[in-house]
């Protein structure tokens, strides 16, 4: 391994109820919560209208990847130019509980009952793949997979096998939860072939990265 | 020599039987576990469902020796058909040498109603259920439950080969179930998907899908040697990129995963039928009739089984690549029930009778809400 090699460190954007970091820099905001996305967004990557009728899930997982690829810059391109070579698998405890909690909400009630389309979809918490996929024009592997808690070691494995796809050259790889429209915690990375190799150190550094999402949200409470 | 991964036991859990085989030959015979309900608690237009009798699920519970009042319903469905596969396997299901992988969309989200009492909320979570299963079974190792929407059992034995072939486990139960509750069956009615007839597969006058219950289990097994039995050859999944609920008009990301399916595990030799998706939806099966033209695969002899079995949603890649297992074993195409004349714009090669089979293999196709599309081949050496 060479010095270079053992240097790298992933670049990662963090959005949390009242934080959001972008490789290391914390964006300024007034806001917490649902506003504080709709800021973000209005600030940082305003050019997308479908945000707003997105859930939360979907807008914190949106939000994290525009952020992370905008920073990375050219990303974006190098994976339409080849549309499988760009995969998105994502992780969390809660999935779309949110969405299900609000959607639940629509349909308690006989005398208030008005199930709706839009908001049933996103009671599906791979719907934020598919936004994300859709934005970038990635149609390469997406997929959600759900863990009782974080789990840098299951979370590492997986990701590696994402890699058993000969086409997937990238995953846009990340962590996301949300129980509530202003709760929500999520980190987002993007790994190389490379990356995966050695899954003791993707295990620790993802792990690092989630101390420091915990850090953040102590240090603003 | 490359690690083969060889599913050796199996079960599927439905309204249609209570093993794979019973399943099967149920299914060759014609039965449907489909019915019209008027209507189920607050939803209060009729619809179709294939729904598994709960006094039933009690019985074959008590049977498998499963405690009364610990497991919901959901749980209760993934128990019962794992139980049965894993005594098949004859594989020691308490071992660190074997991954769980619980495929679902929605599983035990009926609790979120307020007036489903008996469970703490907590167990809408998703890896609490799959805890429950592993915690069954004594397993040491942390469960992950794959939620890729109608996709997810083709994703989970996908996800269990790529694990397999790592080295770190020995085996891997492969579990899917759906319980077709009041939350999902409102939420499709309010996509206007449902029909209130039984299904009617790429036919011109299919007027969307019917809903199911199923619980299915493949145990997946590596070894290093010689392909015997059923193998489990690749798959792939691809995104539209186009709409989170509407399928894509060009059939995109479909397309792309039959071919790199086509690609890795050789092409169309001995494929003996594709297995679609089959929702009966007008979008979805125009869509795939469209990806198989695409794929140069419209020749090929096509079934679909929610005719008999409705949406199963968490289920249907597993019970469907199961009877498809059996299927091709037994020489048989088996019929698309409901359909009767085609109503796609580039004609699939289906049929309302079982059909002979030719050949070792088949595909596995699927897709789903997020634009979501998966496919995966298995096949049979005889040896």
């Amino acid at each position: 391994m060479t010095d270079m090699e053992k240097d790298r460190n992933l670049k990662y954007t963090v959005i949390t109820g009242n934080t959001v970091t972008v490789c290391g820099r914390v964006l300024e905001h007034e806001h917490t919560g649902s506003v504080m996305l709709t800021e973000i967004y209005r600030t940082h990557a305003g050019d997308w209208p479908k945000f707003f009728k997105m859930d939360t899930l979907s807008k914190v997982g949106y939000l994290a990847s525009e952020l992370l690829l905008k920073e990375l810059g050219g990303c974006r391109l190098e994976a339409e130019e080849y549309t499988s070579a760009r995969a998105i698998v994502l992780f969390g405890t809660t999935a779309s509980l949110c969405a299900d909690r609000n959607y639940q909400e629509t349909i308690q009630d006989s005398d208030n009952y008005y199930p709706s389309p839009a908001l049933f979809v996103y009671t599906l918490p791979n719907i934020v793949t598919g936004e994300i996929a859709i934005r970038n024009h990635y149609r390469g592997e997406t997929s959600f997979y759900v863990l009782d808690g974080f789990d840098a070691g299951s979370m590492a494995f997986h990701l590696q096998r994402a890699f058993c796809d000969e086409q997937t050259e990238s995953v846009l790889a990340g962590w996301v939860d949300s129980t509530g429209n202003d709760d929500f915690s999520c980190f987002f990375t993007l790994l190389y072939r490379e990356d995966v190799q050695d899954l003791e150190r993707l295990e620790t550094e993802l792990k690092g990265i989630m101390d420091n999402l915990n850090d953040i949200e102590l240090w603003k409470r | 020599m490359a690690t083969v991964i060889q599913c050796i036991a199996d079960n599927v859990v439905s309204p249609v039987g209570r093993t794979s085989v019973e399943n099967y030959t149920n299914v060759k015979a014609g039965c449907s576990g489909l019915a019209r309900y008027e209507e189920m608690d607050r939803v209060s237009s009729p619809f179709m469902l294939s729904r598994i009798d709960r006094h039933l699920m009690d019985e074959l519970c008590t049977g498998l020796g499963i405690p009364d009042g610990k497991y919901t319903f959901f749980e209760k469905m993934l128990l019962t058909s794992s139980i049965q596969a894993v005594r098949k396997s004859g594989i020691d299901p308490s071992s660190d040498r074997v991954l769980f992988i619980i495929s679902t969309t929605k599983g035990n989200v009926s609790l979120l109603d307020r007036d489903v009492k008996g469970f703490p909320q907590e167990r809408v979570l998703l890896g609490r259920s799959a805890g429950m299963v592993t915690g069954y079974f004594g397993n040491p190792n942390a469960p992950i439950v794959v939620c890729n929407a109608c996709i997810s059992g083709v994703c989970a034995q996908i996800e269990a080969m790529r694990a397999l072939q790592s080295g770190r486990y020995d085996y891997a139960v492969v579990i899917g179930a759906d319980e077709q509750s009041p939350f999902i069956i409102s939420g499709f009615l309010s996509f206007k998907a449902l029909t209130d007839t039984p299904c009617r597969p790429f036919d011109k006058d299919r007027t969307g899908l019917n809903l199911g219950e199923c619980a299915a289990t493949v145990v997946l097994k590596a070894y290093d040697g010689p392909a015997c039995g059923w193998v489990l050859e690749g798959g792939a999944i691809r995104n539209d990129a186009n709409h989170i609920s509407g399928p894509s008009r060009t059939g995109e990301g479909s397309y792309l995963a039959l071919m790199e399916v086509l690609r890795k595990c050789g092409g169309t030799q001995g494929l003996a039928f594709i297995n679609v998706h089959g929702t009966a939806t007008a979008y979805n099966d125009e869509m795939e009739s469209i990806a198989l033209y695409r794929a140069g695969l419209i020749d090929v002899p096509v079934t679909g089984l929610k005719g008999y079995y409705g949406h199963t949603m968490g289920a249907a890649g597993i019970m469907e690549s199961i009877l498809s297992m059996y299927a091709v074993q037994d020489g048989t195409v088996l019929a698309t029930r409901g359909y009767s004349t085609q109503g796609v714009t580039y004609p699939v090669n289906v049929s309302p009778d079982n059909r002979p089979a030719y050949g070792n293999r088949f595909i596995k196709l699927l897709s789903g809400f997020g634009g979501c599309n998966a496919a995966l081949s298995y096949a049979y050496y005889n040896i």
